[in-house]
């Protein structure tokens, strides 16, 4: 079984970009870690021949027709940007080129 | 870059042979689909941004994607094409990375289980220098999946500020992934050109680069030949024409060896190609970009492609380039050249079938299109179609020059005419009185007088210099204005030159 390390904690933390203080850090070292346990308790049972399960539905195959439906005013769409020239989502410059 | 030394500058003599490169390509196409991927909002790459939007591709919380059947049944369709196995369970699945382009902080992609997986492409092997090619190569597909497009950044504005339009956010994008078989720039360059002509049949994409909806990507590493074990690698991308990604492989290859030679390490990283100055730039990439904490999406459900959806896809699909090179060359008797010519694009192949089916026979209609036809439709700025000159006239005009009823001079000649007015070429060859001449008794008079004017000549073709019988010919062909049948002015210039 492996342990939940604080560098786990955080570097998780950092991928969800959330910022944890020092007490919510060890409060989910100490959850993380039991739910892990219990993951380990899973792992004792024989499943030799049980088919994994991928999805939680049991229903397959739903799609839409390839046909369009009307789309927002652009005034709607952007009413709710923090920052808008009415055209654009304006965010802060983005320095990495695509 | 590093260190003094110009990476371009190898030795020539040991260099070349110390190292192989390993090169995979992933290529992202966008599927020509009406609507987006998960929702009805058009895919029209010219509306103004943020115009063709809604709740689902802005990334909404609690809206729900519908998968688009097309977008599934174009994207197996390439699968086919690649010689794919499909699969028959295939899932979405959640990416998840932070980045402006993308709402939801994560992409509906597709991880584990792909649409298609293990295809292989056959590729003719050429350079941007020389078409022809110079040997075929195997370049196995490790998987092609479907996922959505993200939004497309604006770093041109005003203010310091970086746009976002969502117009591009959602649009069905087909990830082709080979395994790492290419060797050099030249078959990197060449799976480019293939893969593109195969999608472009296929009518899925428009594979238009400068638009983005194809979009290529290089991932390089060198090692000792003979090596099993590969070497780090770096992702080169930010290319924008097949040219360019030929370049950039070039320079990354030159780059890695000579950091290797210096008794450096590659540093694996993504890098990018820079055009104006021809060289590959470090990125700086995204923080943890490579933990992407892939997981099921749960508001999609599972992919079923059956055997019975598999065949009616199948049967959907047109004749593949390939296949329909080999048969130009084996059922018409065309070369090689000329059956690869003919079948570049599915447009001027179904216009040389087009041709040949309205009576044409199919070397003298490969010939006129591929040269003459090809030479006025360029200066026209047109492709050859049936829009530009009707195959039944093309077909036609062959017709007359097969029958003898106009020479090849005078169809040539004709031929910007019935590209310019559409008419019919035997109303016009009736109306300008273009029609040869191939009674003998009204081109004797000429042939005699090309005899008389020309006594040196003349007397060069009685003492058996036949070489001289084409000046005369010509001299005749130019006095009928192109009209007289070359084969009879050669009979009577023979009569007149032996019957004296």
């Amino acid at each position: 079984m492996k342990e939940i390390a604080r560098s786990d904690v955080e570097y998780v933390a950092a991928l969800a970009q959330l910022k944890l203080d020092d007490a919510a850090a060890d409060r989910l070292v100490g959850e993380l870690g039991e739910i892990l346990a219990y993951m380990d308790l899973l792992n004792e049972l024989d499943t030799e021949g049980v088919e994994p399960m991928m999805h939680a539905l049991e229903v397959t195959n739903v799609y839409r027709d390839d046909v369009t439906a009307p789309s927002l005013p652009r005034e709607a769409a952007l009413q709710n940007a923090p920052r808008t020239d009415g055209a654009y989502f304006l965010v802060p410059r983005i320095l990495d080129q695509e | 870059m590093t260190g003094a030394a110009d990476p371009m500058q190898g030795d020539g003599n040991t260099v070349s042979t110390e190292f192989e490169a390993v090169i995979g390509m992933e290529v992202h196409v966008e599927l020509n689909t009406r609507s987006k991927v998960f929702c009805g909002c058009s895919t029209n790459f010219h509306a103004p941004p943020n115009t063709n939007v809604c709740p689902v591709c802005l990334g909404m919380p609690g809206v729900l994607p519908v998968l688009n059947r097309r977008a599934v049944e174009r994207s197996v369709a390439a699968g086919i094409a690649l010689g794919c196995t499909i699969s028959r369970w295939s899932k979405m699945d959640r990416k998840n990375y932070f980045y402006p382009d993308l709402a939801k902080n994560y992409q509906i992609s597709q991880y584990d289980l792909p649409l298609s997986h293990d295809g292989v492409l056959e590729v003719d092997v050429v350079s941007p220098g020389s078409q022809t090619p110079s040997a075929s190569k195997r370049i196995r597909i490790r998987r092609a999946h479907l996922e959505e497009d993200t939004a497309r950044n604006t770093h041109a504005l005003p203010g310091g500020c970086s746009g976002v339009d969502f117009n591009r956010s959602g649009v069905p994008l087909l990830e082709i992934v080979t395994e790492p078989d290419i060797q050099n720039a030249d078959e990197a360059y060449s799976y480019l050109i293939s893969l593109r002509q195969l999608l472009l049949y296929l009518g899925i994409s428009d594979c238009n680069m400068e638009e983005g909806s194809l979009r290529a990507e290089a991932n390089i590493s060198l090692r000792r030949p003979g090596a099993t074990e590969l070497g780090v690698k770096t992702e080169v991308k930010n290319v924008a024409s097949f040219t360019g990604a030929y370049r950039a492989i070039e320079y990354e290859i030159a780059r890695q060896r000579q950091v290797l030679l210096d008794g450096g390490t590659v540093v694996q990283e993504t890098r990018g190609w820079d055009a104006d100055r021809g060289v590959t730039v470090a990125q700086r990439t995204k923080e943890s970009a490579h933990d992407y904490r892939y997981f099921p999406e749960p508001d999609l459900v599972p992919i079923v492609v059956d055997a019975a959806w598999e065949t009616e896809i199948r049967s959907g699909l047109p004749e593949l380039p390939k296949a329909r090179r080999e048969r130009f060359a084996t059922a018409l008797g065309l070369s090689s050249y000329d059956a690869t010519v003919l079948t570049a694009t599915r447009a001027i192949a179904d216009y040389f079938e087009a041709v040949v089916a309205a009576g044409a026979p199919a070397k003298p209609a490969a010939n006129w299109i591929m040269g003459d036809l090809q030479a006025v439709l360029s200066e026209r700025d047109l492709e050859p179609s049936d829009a530009a000159l009707p195959a039944a006239h093309l077909a036609a005009m062959i017709t007359l020059i097969e029958t003898g009823k106009i020479s090849g001079k005078i169809a040539k000649d004709l031929l910007p005419e019935l590209v310019d007015t559409k008419r019919p070429p035997e109303a016009l060859v009736e109306e300008k009185g273009l029609a040869q001449i191939s009674d003998a008794g009204a081109l004797r008079e000429l042939v005699r007088k090309a005899v008389a004017d020309n006594p040196g000549p003349a007397q060069d073709v009685r003492n058996g210099k036949t070489k001289a019988v084409g000046f005369l010919v010509g001299q005749v062909m130019k006095a009928s204005k192109g009209k007289a049948n070359p084969k009879v002015i050669n009979e009577l210039l023979q009569e007149e030159l032996t019957s004296e």
